[in-house]
C-alpha cells in the first residue's frame, strides 16, 4: 500500500467536525494567555497578529487542498469546509481584537477603514469571506448549484487581499509577509488553466 | 552641564528591588479579593489612574525594535548578546575642534551621568516610560568643541554582520543612521543613555551608548553609536531613506500628523495588559513646554 493510500485511509476515518474543536483551541489558548499576562508586554498586538497569521495560514491551507490532490493524490477535500470556516473564524477574531481591544475608538476605527489602505484592503478581504461563510453548508450548496462554485471563487480574492494587507503593514523591507504573498501567488497560479489546443472532434 | 533638566515623572513605586507592597500590588490584591483576579496584570492600575511611572525592567528589555538583530520585538533580547560592546569607541568627526576616536571609558570619565525618566513613544503607536541613566549630548559635543559652521549632527550605529544576524537581509540600508539639527542635539532633554534603572544598558536597548530624544519617535534615538559627525547639511536618516513619505527628518511626536498607514492620535501604553486600551498621544510627547520653541514658525505638517 502506498503512502498516499495510507494517508487517505487514515484521514477518511477522521470525522471532519473534529477540526472545529481542534481549530478553535489556539484561539481560546492565546486569549487565555493574554488575559493572564503571558503574551508578552504588548498582548493586544500579539493577539491581533496571532489571529491574523493563523487566518492567513488557514486560508493557504484551504488553497492547498486541490493542488495536493492533483499532484500527490492526497484527498483532503472532506475537510475543506472546516478549514475555510476556521479561517473565517480567525479573521473575525482578528477583527474583533482590533475593534475592541486595540483601537476601541469608533471615530478612529471608521477613519482607519476609510483612510488606511492596508486596513481598507483587510476589511475588503473580510467582507469577501462573509458570503462564503454564510453559504458553507449543504443546503446552500444544493440551493445554489453551479453558482456555489462560482461564488466560492471569491476565496481567491479574499486570500490575496489578506496577503496584501500583511505586506502593506510591514515596516521596512521584510521577508515574512512576502513569503506569504509568494506562496499564495503560486497556489493561485496553479489554478490558471492554460488554453488548450482544440480537441479533434 | 548636567542637571539642566529636572524630572517631573516619579520613580517612587517603580524600583524593582523594592521589598514592600507597592501600589500596584495593593491594587492587584484588591482586584483579586474582589474576585476579578489580577486580570491584565497589576499594571492595570496605571492606566486607570493615568499616572505615569516607569515600565518594569523586563518590559523595557524584552520588547525592542533593533532591526540589526531581527524585526521581531523579542529578537533583540534573544540575539543582541552577540554584540561585543567592550572595548567600544566612538569616532567624533566633521566640524569639531578635536576630532578623533574616543573610547567609551574615556567618554564616561569626562561625563556626569544622571537619571532621566522619560516617556518613550514609538512611531508604531506604543509607548513606555523609561528611567534612563546618561549624560547630556551637549556635554559630549562641548567636549569635542563644535565649530560655528556646524548645523546638524549625524549619528551612525555599529554594523557588524558577524554579530548582527538581522543585517544579512536589507530591511533597511545598513548601517543605521540618524540625525538632529544642532539646536535639537544641544537641547538639555537630549541625552546619550548608558544605563537603565541604574544598571548598564542592555545590548538590546542600544549598548553601550545610545541617543535618547524623548519628544521624537523612538527610531530617532539611534542605538549603539559608533560615529558622531558634525555637519553643515541635513544628514540622511535611515527610515527617511526607506520611506520618505512615512518618516520625516524631524519625526517629532505629533498626534495631529498621522503616519500614512496609521493614526498617531493615540497610543498603547506597554504594560497595561490586554484590556488597558489606549491613551491620547501628547504633542511633542508631553515635552512641548521645553521644545516647542525649537519649531516656532515651522509647518509641522510639512516638516513631519
Amino acid at each position: 500500500m502506498s503512502l498516499v493510500d495510507s494517508i487517505n485511509r487514515t484521514t477518511r476515518r477522521i470525522p471532519p467536525w473534529t477540526l472545529y474543536i481542534v481549530g478553535v483551541i489556539p484561539a481560546a489558548w492565546y486569549f487565555y494567555l493574554g488575559v493572564v499576562g503571558r503574551l508578552g508586554v504588548d498582548p493586544v498586538k500579539e493577539l491581533e497578529h496571532s489571529y491574523g497569521e493563523l487566518a492567513l495560514q488557514l486560508l493557504i491551507a484551504g488553497l492547498c487542498v486541490t493542488p495536493l490532490r492533483r499532484f500527490t493524490g492526497i484527498a483532503l477535500i472532506r475537510f475543506r469546509r472546516q478549514i475555510g470556516l476556521l479561517a473565517f473564524f480567525y479573521v473575525f477574531c482578528h477583527l474583533l481584537v482590533w475593534l475592541f481591544l486595540d483601537v476601541q475608538i469608533l471615530g478612529q476605527i471608521w477613519a482607519d477603514i476609510l483612510k488606511r489602505p492596508y486596513i481598507t484592503i483587510g476589511m475588503a478581504g473580510f467582507v469577501c469571506l462573509i458570503p462564503l461563510a454564510v453559504t458553507s453548508n449543504n443546503f446552500s450548496v444544493r440551493k445554489l448549484g453551479r453558482r456555489w462554485r462560482t461564488l466560492h471563487k471569491l476565496t481567491y480574492l479574499a486570500v490575496l487581499l489578506g496577503a496584501i494587507h500583511f505586506v502593506l503593514l510591514a515596516k521596512g523591507f521584510q521577508l515574512e509577509p512576502l513569503l506569504y504573498l509568494g506562496a499564495i501567488l503560486v497556489l493561485l497560479g496553479l489554478r490558471i488553466r492554460l488554453p488548450r489546443r482544440a480537441q479533434p472532434a | 552641564m548636567a542637571y539642566r533638566w529636572t524630572n517631573d515623572l516619579s520613580r517612587e513605586d517603580a524600583t524593582p528591588e523594592r521589598a514592600f507592597l507597592n501600589r500596584r500590588q495593593i491594587m492587584a490584591a484588591a482586584a483579586a479579593a474582589a474576585g476579578l483576579g489580577a486580570i491584565g496584570g497589576p499594571r492595570g492600575a496605571r492606566a486607570a489612574t493615568g499616572e505615569l511611572d516607569p515600565n518594569e525592567w523586563d518590559e523595557i528589555t524584552t520588547y525592542n525594535n533593533y532591526y540589526e538583530f531581527g524585526t521581531g520585538k523579542s529578537d533583540p533580547a534573544q540575539y543582541a548578546d552577540a554584540l561585543t560592546t567592550s572595548p567600544w569607541s566612538v569616532t567624533i568627526d566633521g566640524l569639531v575642534d578635536r576630532p578623533g576616536e574616543y573610547s567609551f571609558d574615556d567618554i564616561m570619565s569626562k561625563m556626569t551621568t544622571e537619571e532621566r525618566i522619560y516617556r518613550f513613544r514609538c512611531v508604531e503607536a506604543w509607548s513606555m516610560v523609561i528611567p534612563w541613566n546618561g549624560f547630556e549630548l551637549a556635554d559630549l559635543l562641548d567636549m569635542v568643541g563644535v565649530k560655528s559652521s556646524a548645523k546638524y549632527v549625524a549619528f551612525e550605529t555599529a554594523l557588524r554582520p558577524d554579530e548582527m544576524r538581522g543585517v544579512s537581509f536589507p530591511v533597511l540600508d545598513w548601517p543605521y543612521v540618524e540625525g538632529l539639527r544642532l539646536d535639537e542635539a544641544m537641547h538639555p532633554l537630549t541625552i546619550i543613555a548608558t544605563g537603565i534603572y541604574g544598571r548598564d544598558i542592555p545590548n538590546q536597548n542600544g549598548a553601550p551608548l545610545r541617543l535618547v530624544v524623548p519628544w521624537k519617535y523612538g527610531f530617532k534615538s539611534i542605538k549603539s553609536i559608533v560615529r558622531i559627525s558634525l555637519v553643515e547639511d541635513q544628514p540622511p536618516t535611515s527610515w527617511n531613506k526607506a520611506n520618505a513619505r512615512e518618516y520625516g527628518f524631524y519625526s517629532n511626536v505629533n498626534p495631529e500628523v498621522d503616519h500614512p498607514r496609521w493614526s498617531q492620535a493615540t497610543e498603547r501604553p506597554i504594560g497595561g495588559g490586554i484590556f488597558a486600551g489606549r491613551k491620547e498621544t501628547l504633542m511633542f510627547n508631553g515635552y512641548g513646554d521645553d521644545v516647542a520653541a525649537l519649531y516656532e514658525g515651522m509647518d509641522l505638517n510639512k516638516y513631519y
